[in-house]
């Protein structure tokens, strides 16, 4: 075990943390929405090569994505840099802006796609296909979070089958699996950024005569979502790590890692906002932003807790 | 970065997991939950024998020069197989604190004898009204002539039955503020004016009270300088914060999880969603431990993240103990040995048992209060 980040790593993490703190603040999250996409800074990441650098020849370890994840949680970014890193594993190539459908089809139709509303390609699988459809960006599906979610019908653009069969499956739970790891990492970035704006608000608001973060009835929340915060990052990193390095603990672990990140990231953004008392319902003040986002990336799959109950079947029913 | 374990942690696994698949054998197991001391002397004495017991140590000074990080592979591995570790981790908290403030006559008349598995020894900390705040012991220790004379009272000393010596917290000074007036001895147990008793927990386990009537030890038993006890203590509490739970978690989710196959009940959702949160703290929990372990390997003081893993792997082994009570049902509630009874009442066992993590070793809010102020650096309360 080695924690440290290699001197790669961290000059690929240094060089994008400086680039959305300058080009991704706070204001340039909220112009982006409803849409929740700045085409500027998505052409501008594609320019440093993020988007490429995914790709299963682009040279990067999945860790070392889920390292960028981290920092496009942390700072909110209206990028699909995730879904793009995804997809783009799959298709093997990235010459267009392209997209995934985590839950199966219904009737050809692939419902509240991430990034469906920005992307011209979305991979799905419908029925034993798995398939991708070129078109235009799909009409935006408004929600909560302001992220580009929209309806994909999975005939009505250029529709190519990718594979068939369990062949299909498997490409696709896969790709599912490299998701969650990513999502994770998201999460992860959100629940941190949360967490640091809770602590500096706590040092600064005074009330009663003193710092709110000098009462235990705060501080020792705060020692909680900072002990979880930690895991989540040891735990988000280590499914990225495991997907490419140890196939048998991949799946499990990225499993595991998207579920707690859902719940840290919900438990840690909400806290936040609550110790900012009424100012933290207020839309001028950052967190409700996180609070947002939490709920949209750890609701993506659909209902985490018959997630949980999928993974105990898998993990110990003994059939697989 | 890599989340890879050592080749030489791995072997030292498979050897540890060996040697104690010989050494916790049924009988040990009956033994320990018969008599509630949690310690048994074949098995500590054969770990002395491999220099398991301080294995950190370099080798001159009786260890084999281990890290953190094959430390820890050798807390999981114990945890795992059930072994009862307290006689060995007591005495170990103690002889690292000796080991750092004692004086030479002290590392090498006592050192010796607890590396060779001869010896235990047991702490003397808590009071009646020193809990969380034990440096507001009262037990008074007065200079009379060359000599000591100790009188007071210790809750908790666990393991005092069987050690050769207390590692005795003492109030030298009343003029000053607490931290300031306290000084640390040796007591030998079989010191005229020592005398115990039994108390018996919740959890089966046996600790005691201690009394110090007139107890007179020569001031070569002092440990570290007169109202200087407090600096000992703190390299003590470094070596007794750090305890990780995730591995215990593990055991019972594995038990949990062949429980729930062999009766079919893995069928039922509530009982897979149960198991597979209780697996993904564990393995939180366990990450928590290898990162703490990881930063002491690295050469740095593991403080906030000794913390974090006790207070997350100890919440959590409260928290899955009950919720596998709760989907086993009333069958999870009966005694080892009963007809149908459940993973030899493991389940219930684990439930008294796992109240007490919370508590001893820097209870939840001493960690909380670590964590928010020495790694949030939020002001005290």
């Amino acid at each position: 075990m080695e924690l440290t980040l290699t001197s790669d790593q961290e000059a690929l993490v240094d060089a994008f943390a400086g680039f959305l703190a300058k080009e991704s603040p706070p204001q340039a999250v909220r112009a982006a929405e409803p849409l929740g996409f700045d085409a500027r800074l998505w052409s501008k990441a594609v320019e440093m090569g993020v988007a490429t650098m995914a790709l299963p020849d682009g040279g990067a370890a999945l860790l070392d994505l889920a390292l960028l994840a981290e920092l496009v949680g942390r700072h909110l970014a209206p990028i699909p840099f995730v879904e793009a890193a995804v997809a783009g594993r799959v298709l093997g190539e990235q010459r267009q802006l392209a997209t995934i459908a985590l839950r199966p089809a219904v009737d050809g139709v692939a419902r509240l796609v991430p990034a469906a509303a920005v992307a011209t390609a979305v991979i799905a699988l419908d029925g034993n296909e798995l398939v991708v459809v070129e078109g235009r960006p799909l009409p935006l599906a408004a929600n909560m979070a302001s992220a580009p979610l929209a309806d994909c019908d999975l005939h009505a653009g250029e529709r190519t089958v990718l594979a068939t069969g369990a062949e299909a499956v498997a490409r696709h739970a896969r790709a599912l699996d490299e998701w969650r790891a990513l999502a994770a990492s998201v999460l992860y970035g959100i629940a941190a950024s949360a967490l640091d704006i809770a602590v500096a608000y706590a040092k600064q608001r005074e009330q009663f005569g003193k710092p709110i973060g000098a009462f235990q009835s705060i501080a020792h929340r705060l020692a909680d979502d900072a002990t979880a915060v930690q895991g989540l990052q040891l735990l988000s990193r280590k499914a990225a790590w495991a997907l490419d390095d140890d196939p048998t603990e991949g799946g499990r672990l990225a499993a595991m890692a998207y579920l707690w990140g859902g719940e840290v990231a919900n438990k840690v953004a909400g806290d936040s906002l609550h110790y900012h008392g009424g100012y933290g319902f207020m839309l001028e003040y950052d967190i409700q932003l996180h609070f947002r986002r939490a709920k949209l990336w750890s609701v993506a799959m659909g209902d985490p807790r018959a997630a949980y109950t999928r993974l105990g079947y898998q993990l110990f029913s003994g059939a697989a | 970065m890599n989340f890879a374990s050592t080749e030489r942690a791995e072997s030292f696994r498979a050897e540890v997991r060996g040697f104690l698949a010989e050494h916790v054998t049924d009988e040990v197991r009956r033994r320990v939950e018969e008599t509630g001391t949690h310690h048994d002397w074949g098995l500590h004495r054969a770990m002395a024998d491999r220099h398991w017991i301080a294995a950190s140590w370099p080798e001159e000074y009786g260890g084999l020069g281990w890290g953190p990080w094959e430390m820890n592979v050798l807390e999981e591995e114990l945890f795992l197989a059930g072994a009862p570790r307290d006689g060995m981790s007591l005495t170990m908290t103690a002889t690292n604190a000796i080991h750092h403030a004692g004086s030479d006559e002290q590392r090498r008349s006592v050192i010796p004898r607890v590396l060779s598995g001869e010896i235990l020894l047991c702490l003397g900390w808590s009071e009646p009204d020193a809990g969380s705040d034990s440096a507001s012991a009262k037990t008074r220790a007065a200079r009379d002539g060359g000599s000591w004379v100790i009188n007071g009272q210790k809750m908790f000393t666990t393991m005092a039955h069987e050690a050769t010596y207390v590692f005795l917290l003492t109030r030298t000074n009343t003029e000053v503020p607490k931290h300031r007036g306290l000084t640390m001895f040796l007591v030998p147990t079989d010191t005229p004016g020592f005398e115990l008793q039994p108390v018996h927990t919740l959890g089966g386990e046996r600790t005691n009270i201690t009394f110090y009537s007139d107890v007179r030890v020569p001031d070569s038993a002092r440990v570290g300088e007169v109202d200087h006890g407090w600096d000992v203590m703190r390299v003590a509490l470094s070596y007794e914060h750090g305890t990780s739970w995730g591995a215990h978690l593990e055991r019972l989710v594995q038990r949990g999880a062949a429980w729930a196959r062999a009766t079919g009940r893995i069928e039922e959702p509530s009982v897979a969603e149960r198991l597979a949160r209780a697996a993904t703290d564990a393995e939180v929990a366990m990450l928590l431990g290898q990162y703490s372990a990881w930063v002491g390997e690295s050469g740095r003081i593991s403080d906030v993240e000794a913390s974090m893993a006790k207070l997350f792997s100890s919440e959590a082994l409260v928290r899955h103990s009950g919720e596998l009570v709760d989907v086993i049902g009333p069958e999870a509630l009966l005694k080892d040995g009963q007809p149908g009874s459940v993973a030899d009442g493991d389940f219930e066992h684990a439930y008294r048992q796992s109240v007490v993590r919370t508590i001893y070793a820097g209870s939840s809010e001493m960690q909380r209060n670590i964590i928010s102020q020495r790694g949030l650096g939020l002001p005290r309360g």
